[in-house]
């Protein structure tokens, strides 16, 4: 569900198609841009996307829900992406994910009860040379271990 | 699942070159067997045609090849692996190979990871036996799967939402033949592929109910579905079907080929005909599922009688109730004159039973006062073209469209009355024509996914004369016409005339902007793009005619195609999208009092004197009365006795009252219907009508195309609409003497040149003519006035507009206009005793949101609709769809009387009422939030 209220998600989600419209193949830049700007992709700004680049609901509905980056609804107020290549997994990851899910109490994929922290999967980061890896908020860290993921849940406010 | 029997190809046809010299075949052997096709032909079809079925799961000749399913792969000498042979193009010389060991063992290998996500319990589904799953596990000898727990679609529950199919996603093998269907053959883009892997899973909309999203409910995902998936309801508890009968559709003018599918003396399932000329395979919402009025148990099967209106209804034998209704209409005759009787026939009935209703009235009741319901639709089209053009029909093909450039669509709306032929035009956009609507609400063709018109003239109610002259302003003064065309093919003096008229700065975009309210830049780069064509294509409908100069406004669109040399080929021309399945055999057959068939004049004794002598009697060489007359003539005594077939008067015409008035003035009114509607409140006599369903026949479709209806089921009253007539005329004294429908056809070619070359056994060779059909065209005639206008040279009519008398003042401020929607049909005999009242259920008024707002009304409140004649109440929706100034509605409903409140004026050649402009005020009934009817009462009758 989203946040905003309809006329603001109206005029952010026109601002985004009017910028990227001309583009070949706009959709997934707008897909794009509205996650950047909302976190997700909210269902009601789908008919917008649809409208205005003259494709239907279901159209882009097939496509924010083939791509698992675009989300449908909003993220933890932190979101961490554990890394499921191959190299990240031989060094440990499904192990430091396992973790990651015990102390947050959830599924891959959901966001903790109080909105804080979000866990989601990411099938390469490209840091392979410095496995296991994770993303936090966007921010690339490699060799990460058990304790940093403590202390960094931590300084996010969950588990304990 | 495609039609019992039907044997399909795998892939489209190669399509063809337009005016290209036909594609070299291409000659190549199949497991062996040579074989030659078209250019551009898959190996698939290739194969097909030669005899050879390859097997596949996500091919099927109505959708371009995907090549997903990896089980059509062949071996092809010289080529590495195994290419799809569904996405491989043939090459002179290629040696294909279908069959053999590796490919076996690689299609057994694919099949099993089919099955391992499908449940194999065959036995219970309704696809039992046409399964092309199924067969093609049995084909390979699979019987179950070393692939355990795929079947990650199962769990999602079945969609039972829409009434006629059913989505069930644990039988689905997600070979998109339902996306694409929705895509490619309907153009409404409804359907995906939501998520990934596993998880992939046919969706609507925003993966809701079908019934929710935007799916009109075609039937083509349906149809396409190789599995149960999707399957029609019908096919669930009942046996399969046990014969098929090709028949032509009872509801709109397109006329598509369907395929009745019966078992156990019941109709169960109807497909469309992939061979059908009109329709391609394709149907609608309508024409595929709403069949189930055809056995309502409303039908009335008994003849009825009764003294007067008031008193209940007698049933009666038919011998009882002919012998009757033939006494009354003799006994007005002698008491009142020959003239005081008339008849109205339909253009729901087939030819042969419109014939002879005319027939009746000529040669038994012995006047012309025959009429017919196309006075109210496009009689204006058979005025305007015959005097511009010299022949009273469309000028082209459906399929036409596919060679236009540029496609004006004026005061139709396509996508609701005309379902098949709009997904042809769509399809036709998407593939690079350019788009003008003219019409004065956002109708679907405005913007719709993968489409948007270049120019959307948003004109005012009444204003049609005055925005042509502006477009052919345009198109003259800048020097765009066709000089060549119209020096070869039109008379000099009349365009010369016209020219003149249409160059005055008076008729300037720019001066009649104030009037029509579209932009005068808009109507310039619209008129530019029309006639920078090269092929520009004009479609209309009943926004065209139903208007005080319906015929006024017909002539202007004939002058802007003969002014850009727009006729005489593909892709261009004039094409009046008629409203009923009948409406162009209706006008054909000389239903018209002043007309014998094939538009010719009683007053021509020549003309007069071949039926004379076909008929043994004389006939009235004076013109009748049209409908709108007759109802005068009722009203002061002079004409009392009328026999209605099909035709709803006293919910269909204008000024409801009036005509309720009228109706009430006869003696003897005599009803031949399905059901009791509107007008045999008013009626005597009550015969029962046969559906289409129930009788032999032909329809001609809005391309002039004759199709064959043919018996399904034994009509449920017995008798078919024709064999009524018959015995009517015998019981007048009249005897006509038929076995069987074709014979009455033959009696139409007899007399009628334009028909001169039709039979029933050319219709079962050819499967449909379209006319004219004579010596000179034994194949009968796609395209009119090719080499030169049918009447010669065409003449220009100069088009001076007159506004309707109809004008808004501080009273009636808005202008109402009319309308369909997809879902129901006409006054809705047929579509509301279907299910299809699960998406309209009652006619809405729509209203923009600066005018409810200045009347306090919400969406869904109740409105009273006043207007100088009538008044009645429905709800409001608030929507920009309409222009603000401007309200509309539908007519599908009785309860909502909407021509209580439209007005007499009418088009000043032909009568033809003007629906689409009365002047009109609404207001918010007080006390009544949204939902709640405070009690329309019935205006009618009151």
């Amino acid at each position: 569900m989203s946040t905003h209220r309809p006329q603001e998600l109206q005029a952010l989600v026109l601002a985004i198609t009017a910028r990227l419209r001309d583009q070949p193949g706009p959709l997934l830049e707008v897909l794009h841009g509205v996650q950047d700007a909302l976190g997700f992709v909210p269902g009601e700004a789908v008919p917008l996307i649809a409208r205005e680049l003259n494709l239907s609901r279901a159209e882009v509905h097939g496509v924010v829900s083939f791509y698992r980056w675009f989300r449908s609804t909003p993220p933890g107020r932190h979101v961490l992406r554990v890394c499921r290549g191959e190299a990240c997994q031989s060094m440990g990851a499904r192990a430091l994910e396992a973790h990651a899910l015990a102390t947050l109490g959830i599924d891959c994929g959901q966001t903790t009860a109080d909105g804080a922290i979000s866990l989601e999967p990411v099938y390469c980061l490209g840091n392979c040379a410095c496995a296991p890896a994770v993303m936090l908020d966007g921010e690339l860290r490699g060799r990460v271990t058990r304790e940093d993921l403590d202390a960094l849940l931590e300084s996010w406010g969950a588990g304990q | 699942m495609h039609a019992v029997g039907y044997h399909d190809l795998g892939t489209p046809a190669a399509p063809a070159a337009p005016a290209a010299p036909a594609a070299p075949a291409i000659r190549l052997s199949i497991d062996g067997t040579s074989v030659e096709v078209p250019s551009g032909t898959s190996v698939m079809r290739a194969a097909a045609l030669a005899g050879v079925s390859v097997p596949n799961l996500c091919a099927t000749d109505t959708l371009k090849s995907f090549g997903s399913c990896r089980l059509c792969l062949v071996e092809i000498e010289g080529h590495k692996g195994y290419p799809a042979s569904c996405t491989t193009g043939v090459a002179d010389g290629m040696r294909v190979r279908t069959h053999s060991a590796a490919l076996m063992q690689l299609r057994r290998s694919v099949l099993e990871l089919y099955v391992s996500d499908h449940p194999l319990a065959c036995e219970p589904c309704p696809a039992n036996g046409h399964c092309e799953l199924q067969t093609q596990a049995a084909a390979h000898g699979i019987t179950h799967s070393r692939y355990a727990g795929g079947a990650s679609r199962r769990g999602g529950g079945r969609d039972v939402s829409n009434p006629y199919f059913s989505f069930d996603p644990d039988l689905c093998i997600v070979c998109s033949r339902c996306v694409r269907a929705c895509e490619e053959v309907q153009g409404t883009f409804a359907l995906t592929i939501e998520d990934r892997g596993f998880s992939s899973r046919v969706a609507a909309g925003q993966s809701e109910p079908f019934l929710l999203s935007e799916c009109v409910s075609c039937g083509a995902c349906v149809e396409s579905c190789p599995t149960a998936a999707l399957h029609e309801k019908t096919l669930q508890a009942c046996a399969p079907p046990e014969r098929s009968v090709t028949t032509t559709c009872a509801y709109c003018g397109v006329g598509c080929s369907l395929v009745a599918e019966a078992g156990h003396g019941e109709l169960m399932r109807m497909v469309p005909d992939r061979t059908g000329q009109a329709n391609h395979g394709h149907a609608c919402v309508k024409g595929r599922f709403a069949w189930g009025y055809a056995t309502h148990p409303e039908r009335v099967t008994r003849p009825m009688l009764r003294k007067h209106t008031g008193e209940p209804w007698r049933e009666v034998s038919w011998d009882e109730a002919i012998a009757h209704a033939a006494e009354a209409l003799q006994r007005i005759q002698a008491c009142h004159g020959r003239g005081a009787v008339g008849g109205i026939t339909s253009s729901r009935c087939t030819n042969e039973e419109t014939f002879l209703v005319q027939k009746l009235v000529r040669a038994a009741l012995g006047n012309n006062n025959v009429d017919t319901c196309a006075r109210v639709c496009h009689s204006p089209s058979g005025y305007g073209l015959k005097q511009t053009l010299g022949e009273s029909a469309g000028t082209q093909t459906f399929d036409s469209v596919m060679q236009a450039d540029v496609i004006m669509v004026i005061g139709a709306n396509p996508t609701e009355a005309h379902p098949v032929f709009a997904a042809q035009l769509k399809r036709r956009i998407r593939g690079g024509a350019r788009l003008i609507v003219i019409d004065p609400r956002t109708i679907e063709l405005v913007h719709a996914p993968h489409l948007r018109a270049a120019w959307h003239l948003r004109l005012r109610p009444g204003t049609n004369v005055a925005l042509m002259n502006a477009l052919a302003h345009v198109i003259v003064t800048e020097g765009l016409t066709d000089e060549a065309y119209v020096a070869a093919h039109c008379e000099e003096d009349s365009y010369v005339r016209w020219r003149d008229f249409v160059s005055q700065p008076a008729q300037s975009p720019e001066a009649t902007a104030g009037l029509t309210a579209v932009p005068a830049a808009e109507v310039r780069a619209a008129a530019r793009l029309y006639a920078a064509g090269p092929n520009g294509t004009i479609c209309y409908g009943l926004g065209v005619t139903e208007h005080s100069q319906g015929s006024t406004t017909v002539m202007a669109i004939a002058n802007l195609a003969m002014a850009t040399g727009n006729l005489g080929r593909e892709g261009v021309g004039v094409c009046p999208l008629r409203g009923q399945n009948n409406v162009q055999g209706a006008c054909d057959m000389g239903s018209f009092p002043h007309e014998l068939s094939g538009y010719r004049h009683v007053s021509d004794p020549a003309v007069r004197a071949i039926f004379e002598s076909d008929w043994q009697v004389v006939l009235d060489p004076e013109p009748g009365l049209r409908i709108p007359n007759m109802f005068e003539a009722a009203l002061d005594g002079s004409f009392r006795g009328l026999y209605v077939q099909g035709e709803d008067l006293a919910q269909s015409d204008p000024n409801a009252r009036h005509v309720a008035a009228a109706l009430q003035a006869m003696d003897c009114v005599i009803v031949q219907d399905l059901f009791l509607n509107e007008t045999s409140r008013y009626a005597h006599v009550f015969l029962p009508g046969s559906s289409f369903l129930e009788k032999d026949g032909t329809f001609t479709n809005a391309e002039r195309r004759i199709s064959r209806v043919r018996k399904v089921i034994e009509p449920l009253a017995g008798l078919a609409d024709w064999e009524v007539t018959v015995r009517l005329a015998n019981a007048l004294g009249h005897p006509m003497r038929y076995a069987h429908p074709s014979e009455i056809m033959a009696e139409i070619a007899r007399l009628t040149p334009t028909f001169r070359g039709v039979s029933y056994d050319k219709l079962e060779r050819l499967g449909s003519l379209q006319w004219p059909c004579d010596e000179g065209a034994p194949e009968g005639t796609p395209t009119l006035h090719v080499g030169h206008p049918v009447r010669g040279r065409g003449r220009f009519g100069v088009t001076r507009f007159v506004a309707t008398n109809e004008r808004s003042s501080a009273r009636y401020p808005l202008l109402l206009t009319t309308g369909r929607v997809l879902t129901q049909y006409n006054v809705g005999t047929q579509t509301r005793r279907t299910a299809n009242l699960l998406w309209y259920d009652e006619d809405l008024l729509e209203i923009h949101p600066h005018d409810a707002e200045d009347r306090g009304v919400g969406e869904g409140d109740w409105v009273h609709l006043a207007s100088r004649t009538g008044e009645t109440r429905l709800r409001a929706t608030v929507t920009e769809r309409v222009a603000p100034g401007v309200v509309y509605t539908t007519f599908h409903f009785p309860e909502s009387a909407t021509n209580v409140v439209t007005t007499e004026n009418s088009d000043w050649a032909t009568n033809c009422p003007e629906y689409k402009v009365t002047a009109v005020q609404v207001t918010r009934v007080a006390g009544t939030a949204g939902g709640h009817d405070p009690g329309r009462g019935n205006p009618v009758h009151a």
